[in-house]
This record gives structure tokens, C-alpha cells and sequence, in this order.
């Protein structure tokens, strides 16, 4: 854990507690069983909003609280301990694209309704199952965008979608041309296919060349985040589960063979949390932000993948039901290691920043 | 951010690297320039250069070679934040620390804790000068992992002990002048029967042989002690508290050790080398896209590895103890410094596999060699597997069968 100040961790506090009280897996499962494309609880998300944490990262004069990324990332790694659902992460890249190119109309406009929860948002950027920036075929024409995006998170709640075009980033509010197509996933959360057709769009102006990427960079922290969250409970529960568990009239955590397996996560997850805790800095920090998104995504991608198999592998048969919560970590977890970048993408990234 | 600087803390920071670039600028002899410290520091002063002495001797006298070691001892005195500006304007200056070896990395700070006031007084100012070389007497021929099992017994005999016995893995010891060992003086507890003991290596009845490693080096000794006569104020604590200092030793020993797996540090990074050895596209990139992701692969997860050493030290300092990550620093460090030399004799092909001759490069035979002695970083100082015993059982609470 990063030595935080005052102000962060009482946020963090906040948020394990509120998660922990108010918000458990049990929480998740009523919202996957209430079958509801959005997958989220609006009152839940009002909660959230009422505590600050949607404007975390947004500037005080737009009713955030200017926190940054670090603190940001707290309040969503204790929400990925429980599986939380909501759009909490995508608003917020939605904030940092309009932060980072809109105008000051732009800024005022939507900001305070996403610091204060009246908003939702979230960023549209690939098109395909796969994420591939460089392979945009979006277009837009006379202040109309036309073009379709894939897998699009937490797009069912979305009042404001961030888009990706050709030629740079626009903000497209739901309404007239903009048609969504649920795309169910294992995780049970909110995707869906959107079809533009002609949508009013607004470009987001400032921000330069790098603008896309800058707000990729804060995607990829971010989910970054709610994975280390968890893969520290998939190995916390684990670690429980040995010690609790008797075989051969031995606790299964008195086994070294088991034991070596949990030192290796051990080390993983400490690897992990270094990674992810160095990328939100960075991304706070400015100093060498792409790199560090990249290292933090991908070791997020690494770690979590590991993490949610041996925690399967180690609770055994019971770790197969879907009465365990276990499962439902497996399932989140694979959603998110493609988003803003499988590994393979991350590592062709950082090789290519690195001039090699 | 909590690790801001208040504007008072900016401006005496400013001070103090002001003085260290002075003293670097009228003490560092230029001809050391990115030389680095050279084998000097552990195979002693016969091999010292002028200039290499005088550098040592002007930071052993201001005590900057143990920066943050207490000043009535010899240290620097200086807080952490100074120490870390001072290693800055050392490396900005092509200069390095020619204070080194295990009297600052392990022996130092463990005698700082538990030695009585006469033992600091006597054994800390030589180390911050760097006139003493110790070495460590720890591990036995039947005492590796399980180094409880030692068998050197140090016999009371009224103001002496009387120690006989053998050590192995004893580095530095043909060079060393003095060793800190751990020997029996109870045969009827395991590890209550163990101390902690300062011996002369030129005290008759010591005799040091060198072992000959796969790498063709000898950094490691046999040391054999026959009817060695040690004066009693040499106990460091008190008997059979043996065992607890010479473990505290070894949490020294294993942060020091995980970022230092050596071999193929030369010759650049992983991506230079591979430019080096292999084919390049037009546009810079590597031809091979497999080694090419293989590299991304091990720098990403070597800089992650980075960002943990870091948060540990953090961590450590803010705690007041050691953080619990310090515990898996070790195992992955070495891990990472071995796949590293790995890949980079892989990526120069048999060029990468010189034993000797003009027609291999200094980086090229260094290599091969740092590979080869390289695997001993993962079995001293506590194997790999230790390792993971510790952290299980210690960190994470698992108990063996009951």
C-alpha cells in the first residue's frame, strides 16, 4: 500500500466501509438476478455520488473534489473487493476526457452533472471484440458521427457517451441515432454494442494528438485498480479457505506444497499492487504516464489471471458453485484483462515506447 | 501528497546537496570517473590504487560511506532524504561509495542493535572507514537450509572459548579480516545452544581454502577452526541469544541481496543487446517479434519489481518495522536477475558463451560468468524455497502439520 496522507485514507476507509456494509457480493447478485441490462443499482450509484466519489478527479470549480487518480483508484479497488456494480469507473474516464480536451462550455456543462451523479458516462472506443485504437472507422460529417462500437461498458446507463472518431474524440448524448444492442457477457454486467447513425456529436477540441491515448492511459489505471482489488480477495479468501479446510485430519494451509503455491501469489499480488499504485501516481504526476499505465494494466492482466485460477483450484470442488463467490471473481476478471488492452497489445505498447 | 516537501525541508535539502557537491567536486579523484567500485572493496587493499584510496579514505573519514550510521560511531549521521540526495550527486558525478562489503551490509547494522557499547565503539569505526573486512561464518557442511544444525563448537574455558569446527560458503574469506559466526555453545538445545561470536581470521588454528565455482571464480571459502582461541568479549548479546541475532542479520542480508542478482548488467539493456546481436526492421524495431515480446515481458515485470523495493522502503519508514513485502523482495529479485541473464546470453547466441580469449568482448565473458554465478542468488541467503517458508509460516500465518 502506497503511504498515503490523511485525506486519502480516510477516503479508503470510507469506501471498505461502505463496500463492506452496504455493498457485498450479495449486493451484485441481486442485481444480476434482477436480469436488468443497465446492471447496476441507481440508488446505490446515488449513494456514491453523494459521498464525492464520482468527482474525485474533478476540479473543485465543477464540484469535484480534485482528490486525483490515487485516490481515485483507492475508492475503486475497495468497490472491485466486492464486486460492486456500477458506472463509477467509466464516468470518471468520461470526466478526464472532457477535463483533458473539452472546452470551458464543455467542462461546465457536464462536469458538475457527473461530480454530483445526475450524469452518467462512458468512453466509447473500440469496435470490436478486441481493443485497437489505431483501427477507428468512425467518422464524422457536418457535426454528425456515424460508425459502430463494440463492447461498450456500462452503456445502458450512460446519459453522455465519450466516442472516438477518426479524427479525435467527441461527446454524443444519448437520443436520435445512437441504437444500443445488449451484448451479455460472463460477467453479468452492462455491455453493449452501439450503432451511431448520424448522432449529433460535439468535438472535444483542446487536448492535442496525444488526447486519445492520455485518457487510455487513465482507463487503464483505473480498471487496473478495481482488478488489484480482486485479486486480493480472491487470495485473501483463499489464504482463509486453506486454513480452514481439513484433509487427512490436517488443515489444507499446513501443506507445503500449498503453501509455496500461496508465497508465489504472495509475491505476485505485492508486484501487482506496486505496479498499479506506481501507474496512478503517474498518471497524477504526469512524469511517464503511458509506461506506467501500460506496466500497471499489464501486470493487473497477469496477476488477476493467475490469481483467479489457482483461487479456484485451491477451494477445490466448491470453488466450481456458483453459491461461491469465487467464480463470480474468475468471471469478472476475464472481462476486464482485454479492456484498454490484453497483454499481448500492452507488451507490443511498451516495446514500441521503449524504441525497440 | 503526504511525501511533499514543505518549503523549510526544500530548502535545507538544497543545502546539503549543495555541500555534497562540493565535497564529490574537491575529494573525487576524476581518473575513478564511472569506473564503479571495483573488486577492491571485498579482495582488499594490496589491489588499491592511490586514487582509490584517498576516495576511500576522504569518505570513510566524513563518515558518508555509512551515511544514516550514527556519527559518534563513524557514521554520516545523515537522515534517509540526505543519504538519498548523496547517492544522486554520487551518480551524477560518475562517482560511486567505496565503503562496502558484509561489515556494512549485514555485520554493521546488527552489531548497532545488539552489540554492548565497547564492541560498537571498537568495531563500527573501521567498518565506516572501510579498513576491516568481515566475512560471515554461517552455513556448515551439514547446516545449508536448515542452519540451525551447525556443529562448530565454541567450548568455554573460563576468559576464552576455544572454537573447533567448520564454516563453508564463507565469502570473502580469503581476504576477510575478521568473521562474524554463529557456533554451538550448548549441545542440548538446537537453538538456544547458539551464539553469536567475533573471531580473528589471523588467530592460529584458522585455515582458508577456496572453492572454485561453475563461474570459474572463487568468491566463497571453506573455513576450518582448530582449537582457535576467541577472548570472551568477542560474545556479541549474551550466549544462546545466538540464533535471534544472527536471523536479524540475515533480513539485512536478503534486502541487500534481492536487487543485487548480477551477471549481464553490461552491454545495455535487454533491447540494445538484441539490436546489438540481431536482426533491426527499418523502422527501429526488433526483427524477431517473439524476443521482442519476451523483452516487454521481463521489462515490465523487472519494473514492477522496482516499484516494490520501492514501496517496501517506503513502507518500512513509515511503519517503523520492516513491511511485510520486504519478505518477498528476495525471491523475486533473484528470479528476475536470472532470467535476465538468461536472455541476454540466449539473445548473443554462442558469442554469449565465451570462457576466455581476446575473441570475446569484456561485456561477453563477464556475461557468461555473471550467469553462472548468478544461480548461486537464488540458494544463498536463504534458498528460494526459505523463503517461501518464511512467508508462509510468518506472513501469512500457515502453520506445519500439528
Amino acid at each position: 500500500m502506497a503511504v498515503l496522507n490523511e485525506e486519502q485514507e480516510m477516503l479508503r476507509d470510507m469506501a471498505r466501509e461502505w463496500a463492506t456494509n452496504e455493498s457485498p457480493v450479495t449486493e451484485f447478485r441481486k442485481v444480476r438476478a434482477s436480469g436488468a441490462p443497465e446492471a447496476f443499482d441507481r440508488d446505490a450509484y446515488g449513494t456514491m455520488a453523494e459521498m464525492g466519489w464520482a468527482g474525485i478527479i474533478i476540479p473543485e470549480e465543477h464540484g469535484g473534489s480534485d482528490f486525483g487518480f490515487l485516490s481515485a483508484g483507492l475508492v475503486v479497488e475497495e468497490l472491485g473487493k466486492t464486486l460492486t456494480a456500477s458506472p463509477l469507473i467509466a464516468t470518471t474516464l468520461a470526466a478526464s476526457a472532457i477535463m483533458l480536451g473539452g472546452s470551458d462550455e464543455q467542462k461546465a456543462k457536464w462536469l458538475p452533472k457527473l461530480a454530483s451523479g445526475e450524469a452518467i458516462a462512458t468512453l466509447a472506443v473500440d469496435e470490436g471484440p478486441h481493443h485497437d485504437p489505431a483501427e477507428i472507422a468512425t467518422s464524422v460529417s457536418g457535426g454528425k458521427l456515424t460508425g459502430t462500437k463494440g463492447f461498450v461498458a456500462e452503456a445502458h446507463g450512460a446519459d453522455l457517451f465519450v466516442v472516438a472518431a477518426k479524427d479525435g474524440l467527441y461527446l454524443v448524448e444519448k437520443g436520435d441515432g445512437v441504437t444500443l444492442t445488449t451484448r451479455r457477457l460472463t460477467d453479468q454486467r452492462s455491455h453493449a454494442d452501439i450503432a451511431f447513425d448520424g448522432a449529433a456529436a460535439e468535438k472535444l477540441e483542446n487536448g492535442g494528438d496525444t488526447l486519445l491515448d492520455d485518457v487510455l492511459d487513465r482507463a487503464r489505471v483505473l480498471t487496473a485498480a478495481e482488478m488489484l482489488g480482486m485479486a486480493q480477495i480472491v487470495f485473501d479468501t483463499t489464504l482463509d479457505y486453506l486454513k480452514q479446510r481439513v484433509q487427512f485430519n490436517q488443515v489444507l494451509s499446513s501443506f507445503q506444497a500449498l503453501q509455496h503455491r500461496m508465497a508465489d501469489l504472495f509475491a505476485d499480488l505485492a508486484q501487482m499492487r506496486s505496479a498499479v499504485e506506481a501507474g496512478l501516481q503517474a498518471v497524477d504526476s504526469g512524469v511517464g504516464a503511458s509506461r506506467a499505465a501500460i506496466v500497471a494494466k499489464a501486470e493487473a492482466n497477469r496477476v488477476l489471471h493467475t490469481m483467479s485460477n489457482e483461487g479456484i483450484q485451491l477451494h477445490g470442488g466448491i470453488g466450481m458453485t456458483d453459491e461461491y463467490d469465487i467464480g463470480l471473481y474468475l468471471k469478472r476478471a476475464r472481462v476486464l484483462e482485454p479492456a484498454w488492452g490484453a497483454t499481448g497489445y500492452l507488451k507490443n505498447r511498451f516495446a514500441t515506447l521503449g524504441g525497440y | 501528497m503526504a511525501t511533499q516537501l514543505e518549503p523549510e525541508a526544500r530548502e535545507s535539502a538544497d543545502v546539503f546537496r549543495e555541500e555534497a557537491r562540493q565535497f564529490i567536486a574537491d575529494k573525487f579523484p576524476q581518473e575513478l570517473k564511472g569506473k564503479g567500485l571495483s573488486m577492491a572493496g571485498a579482495e582488499g587493499r594490496e589491489k588499491e590504487t592511490p586514487a582509490q584510496k584517498s576516495w576511500r579514505e576522504a569518505m570513510g573519514e566524513r563518515g558518508w560511506g555509512t551515511p544514516t550510521w550514527p556519527k559518534e560511531y563513524g557514521g554520516g549521521g545523515l537522515s534517509r532524504k540526505q543519504a538519498a540526495i548523496l547517492d544522486e550527486e554520487l551518480a551524477r558525478a560518475g562517482a560511486y561509495n567505496p565503503i562496502g562489503g558484509m561489515g556494512v551490509m549485514m555485520f554493521g547494522p546488527t552489531l548497532l542493535e545488539y552489540g554492548s557499547e565497547a564492541q560498537k565503539q571498537e568495531h563500527i569505526p573501521p567498518i565506516c572507514r572501510g579498513e576491516i573486512r568481515w566475512c560471515q561464518g554461517y552455513s556448515e557442511p551439514n547446516a545449508g537450509s536448515d542452519l540451525a544444525n551447525l556443529q562448530t563448537m565454541a567450548e568455554d574455558k573460563g576468559d576464552h572459548y576455544l572454537v573447533n569446527g567448520q564454516k563453508t560458503w564463507t565469502s570473502g574469506g580469503q581476504w576477510a579480516d575478521k568473521c562474524f559466526a554463529i557456533v554451538r555453545t550448548d549441545r542440548s538445545d538446537k537453538h538456544k545452544g547458539i551464539s553469536f561470536l567475533l573471531i580473528d581470521m589471523d588467530s592460529p588454528g584458522v585455515e582458508v581454502r577456496p572453492i572454485t565455482m561453475i563461474s570459474g571464480t572463487s568468491p566463497f571459502c571453506e573455513t576450518f577452526f582448530t582449537d582457535v582461541k576467541v577472548p570472551k568479549e568477542n560474545l556479541v548479546g549474551e550466549e544462546g541469544q545466538g540464533w535471534t541475532i544472527g536471523k536479524r542479520l540475515l533480513q539485512h542480508e536478503r534486502t541487500n541481496l534481492s536487487g543485487a542478482a548480477p551477471g549481464g548488467r553490461g552491454g545495455g539493456s535487454l533491447a540494445d543487446i538484441a539490436k546489438k546481436y540481431g536482426k533491426v526492421n527499418a523502422d527501429g524495431t526488433l526483427a524477431d517479434p517473439v524476443l521482442r515480446d519476451r523483452i516487454a515481458d521481463f521489462e515490465i515485470r523487472w519494473t514492477s519489481f522496482l516499484h516494490t523495493a520501492r514501496r517496501a522502503v517506503e513502507e518500512s519508514k513509515a511503519q517503523g518495522g520492516v513491511s511485510e513485502i520486504s519478505s518477498a523482495l528476495k525471491k523475486l529479485g533473484t528470479k528476475l536477475g536470472q532470467e535476465r541473464a538468461e536472455m541476454t546470453i540466449e539473445i548473443m547466441g554462442l558469442q554469449g558463451l565465451g570462457w576466455e580469449g581476446d575473441n570475446f568482448s569484456p561485456v561477453e565473458l563477464q556475461g557468461v560468468r555473471g550467469w553462472l554465478y548468478g544461480k548461486a542468488t537464488t540458494i544463498y541467503g536463504g534458498s528460494t524455497e526459505i523463503q517461501n517458508n518464511v512467508i508462509a509460516k510468518r506472513v501469512l500465518g500457515m502453520l506445519d502439520h500439528q
